[in-house]
């Protein structure tokens, strides 16, 4: 976790993701949407500030920071 | 790559966990996590101890010593948890019909004790396991399956009822607020003596559906435009004030704790 | 050695016992006629560095000593008929969660309040059929004040041993009687201890291992962190609704009982060589209908006792032998009619079986007793 933002990127867990959309809705940057499936995806990764507020509201552990892989 | 909260403190083969989507439940269970994981507790000595209901899921899929026990009665098993080995941190994971209607006798004397259980109500509002019934936090004129005219009964503030009860650490926040959350969450394991965060959450499904409060995240900016800390709203005009509910940290004192006060009994006998 | 002699009530024997068996937790709430086993507990664990406490109710009570045995200590909870009642869900738990727990219910008058301070064996299927599902249970009934010293050890042994919930049923009669006793040294008191995995294991916390009926039980807090639930699970402990595998946590449930009667059954038999007769009965009656047998053998009528000491799982095999070989069965207890519909269903038609009751407050006399024989005969 000590890792430096710009080590960090957002990824995401389809798999986990039930869709409901308060990541999205609540991004200050609004860099995130839904994909054809219905789950969130990233749309704008350059303007992604990298709050991390996505991951502290996203119910089902499916968005969160992690390093660059 | 995975989830690195998930990793360290979840039991990764059982996620993802039965929630609804955009129940609010999944948000709070990461705070205590989170708030674990800062206080640096090793894993082998918490215990999350929980009764029956959607919240009382939860242990099954965080990665400590967890106890899911029968309708209203965890507070009285983790009474006994706590006491038998004091050495152990001890949570208590319970719903809203779980803890103050089922469960009440033994919340308000948990907190009479001054016992050290940290007590996480993961208030919805409304009973989601069986399917919608009215609970004892749900709002008067607010619908339920079983109040299906409007609910005539008055709710109970939780927060306050375990400040009158005696407990010596009592907060309030949403699923919304999380890093007000975290910050409490973490206070609140760390006290020593009987203490309460009472998180609000969302049901989307049952409690949503039924009064039509919208989509989850509906649900969401309703606690993001209702629910203002305490200490912020001392400091507003009263027209700001209007129809919103408090937030924050609201009791937090020291007084004498349970099992220190029966150890003292031990330490003495020996004499 | 020199042996310690007390004048002791049945219900401070019954702490002595459960001290000497390693006692270490004891949770409860006051009821008539089983407090003196939570004032003497509060007065003596501390002193051994145990831990007492008062819960704001019945069911609280054992939820607490269910709490207090995952993290190792052996625990007990002591009531009487209304609050044995309330504590029958969480007797399931403990039996489903194979949790050990003692459970003492020194019975009065019942039903509801009922008689307060009065002998009742009215509690008798309730403390098989009482919690709500097939279950697993263990009974044991004292009829003296040493025997209930000797029967709380053992169902603190046998709770340990089966990782299932013991049920002490007393009576006030046993529990408020005060007899001399002889409270033997520690040393000659074989006690046991539950089995705990090895630091290191691999630890699933329910599954079994060839052949054995009882999982290893570690200690929360000990480094295994593993799930307990009151829901169906599997050998992991996590909840499953597989019918299969509820199905093969069922049948181990019932076999740890259904596999061990010898272990468990355990009875006495007074006179019962030559008998003709036969009177089953048990706890505090047992003894009018000692004093019963001896007035009729006197009167040269051949007559035994068959006294169950394990009253569940019932000491079907044998009933059902003693019952080929005489004329008749009373069965003598203070309620309507429980035990007698056991013997019926064992004896199968192989003799004549009455019942002689009582439910009102009163113990059976040995008069009443041998009226009612006399009847029968």
């Amino acid at each position: 976790m000590a890792d430096s933002k710009e080590n960090l990127t957002i990824h995401i867990n389809e798999a986990w993701c039930k869709g409901c959309g308060i990541c999205i809705a609540f991004c200050p940057k609004k860099v995130l949407g839904f994909n054809e499936n219905g789950k969130v995806t990233m749309l704008d990764r350059e303007n992604c500030i990298k709050c991390g507020m996505c991951q502290m509201r996203c119910p089902d552990f499916a968005i969160f920071l992690g390093g660059k892989e | 790559m995975n989830h690195p909260l998930a990793e360290g403190f979840f039991r990764m083969e059982k996620l993802p966990h039965i929630w609804c989507p955009g129940c609010g439940h999944g948000i709070i269970m990461a705070s205590i996590a989170r708030a674990i994981d800062k206080l640096g507790l090793d894993k082998d000595k918490v215990c999350i101890v929980s009764g029956i209901g959607c919240s009382s899921r939860a242990p099954g899929y965080m990665d400590f010593n967890t106890l899911h026990t029968t309708h209203g009665r965890a507070l009285a098993f983790a009474t006994g948890v706590k006491l038998a080995n004091p050495e152990l941190e001890v949570i208590v994971i319970a719903g809203d019909g779980d803890l103050s209607a089922i469960g009440g006798n033994h919340l308000i004397h948990a907190a009479r004790r001054n016992i050290g259980l940290t007590t996480i109500c993961f208030n919805n509002n409304i009973y989601g396991m069986t399917g919608g019934q009215y609970s004892p936090t749900t709002p008067t004129s607010e619908k339920g399956t079983t109040a299906p005219y409007g609910n005539i009964d008055k709710p109970f503030d939780i927060t306050q009822l375990a400040i009158g009860a005696g407990a010596t650490y009592a907060a309030k926040t949403t699923a919304y607020h999380v890093p007000q959350m975290d910050k409490l969450m973490e206070a609140a394991i760390a006290h020593k003596g009987f203490s309460l965060v009472e998180a609000i959450s969302i049901c989307p499904t049952y409690y949503g559906r039924k009064n039509k409060k919208g989509s989850a995240v509906d649900m969401m900016n309703f606690l993001k435009d209702s629910f203002i800390d305490h200490k912020v709203a001392e400091k507003l005009p009263p027209e700001k004030k209007e129809g919103k509910f408090l937030i924050g940290e609201f009791l937090n004192k020291v007084e004498p704790e349970y099992t220190e006060q029966y150890d003292k009994i031990i330490a003495q006998l020996k004499k | 050695m020199a042996k310690k002699v007390k004048f002791l009530q049945g219900n401070e024997a019954c702490v002595e016992g459960a001290l000497m068996a390693g006692m270490t937790f004891y949770s409860g709430y006051p009821i008539t006629p089983s407090t003196e086993i939570a004032e003497l507990s509060a007065e003596k664990l501390p002193r051994i560095g145990g831990k007492f406490i008062q819960m704001e109710d019945e069911i609280a009570g054992i939820a607490a000593a269910i709490g207090a045995s995952l993290t190792g200590a052996k625990a007990m909870t002591a009531t009487s008929g209304p609050g044995f009642s309330l504590k029958q869900e969480n007797i399931g738990y403990a039996a489903l969660a194979e949790v050990p727990v003692v459970i003492v219910n020194v019975q009065r008058g019942g039903p509801s309040t009922g008689l307060p301070t009065a002998p009742g064996q009215g509690d008798l299927m309730q403390a098989m059929w009482g919690t709500h599902g097939d279950h697993p249970v263990i009974c044991l009934t004292p009829d003296s004040v040493k025997e209930t010293f000797d029967l709380t050890i053992r169902a603190f042994n046998l709770a340990e041993k089966y990782r299932t919930p013991v049920i002490l049923l007393t009576d006030e009669i046993t529990g408020h009687m005060r007899e001399k006793i002889e409270i033997p040294d520690a040393s000659e008191i074989e006690v046991y201890n539950r089995i705990k995995p090895n630091q290191g294991d691999e630890y699933k916390a329910y599954k079994v291992y060839d052949g054995d009926l009882v999982p290893k039980m570690a200690d929360f807090g000990s480094g295994f962190r593993y799930h307990v639930t009151g829901l169906m699970h599997d050998e992991t402990g996590f909840p499953s609704n597989s019918t299969k595998n509820a199905g093969v946590l069922m049948n181990r449930l019932m076999a740890k009982i259904e596999d061990n009667l010898d272990d468990l059954i355990t009875y006495e038999e007074v006179e019962v060589a030559d008998a003709e007769y036969l009177i089953v009965s048990y706890g505090g009656t047992a003894r009018t209908a000692k004093a019963a047998i001896k007035t009729l053998r006197n009167e040269g009528i051949k007559v035994g006792l068959f006294r169950p000491i394990t009253v569940w799982p019932f000491p079907e095999k044998q009933v059902a032998e003693l019952s080929k070989k005489v004329k008749n069965i009373l069965v003598a207890e203070l309620n309507y009619g429980q035990m007698v519909r056991e013997v019926e269903r064992v004896v199968k038609g192989n003799c004549d079986v009455r019942h002689c009751g009582k439910a009102n407050g009163e113990v059976l006399t040995p008069e009443e007793l041998i009226r009612a024989f006399k009847e029968v005969l």
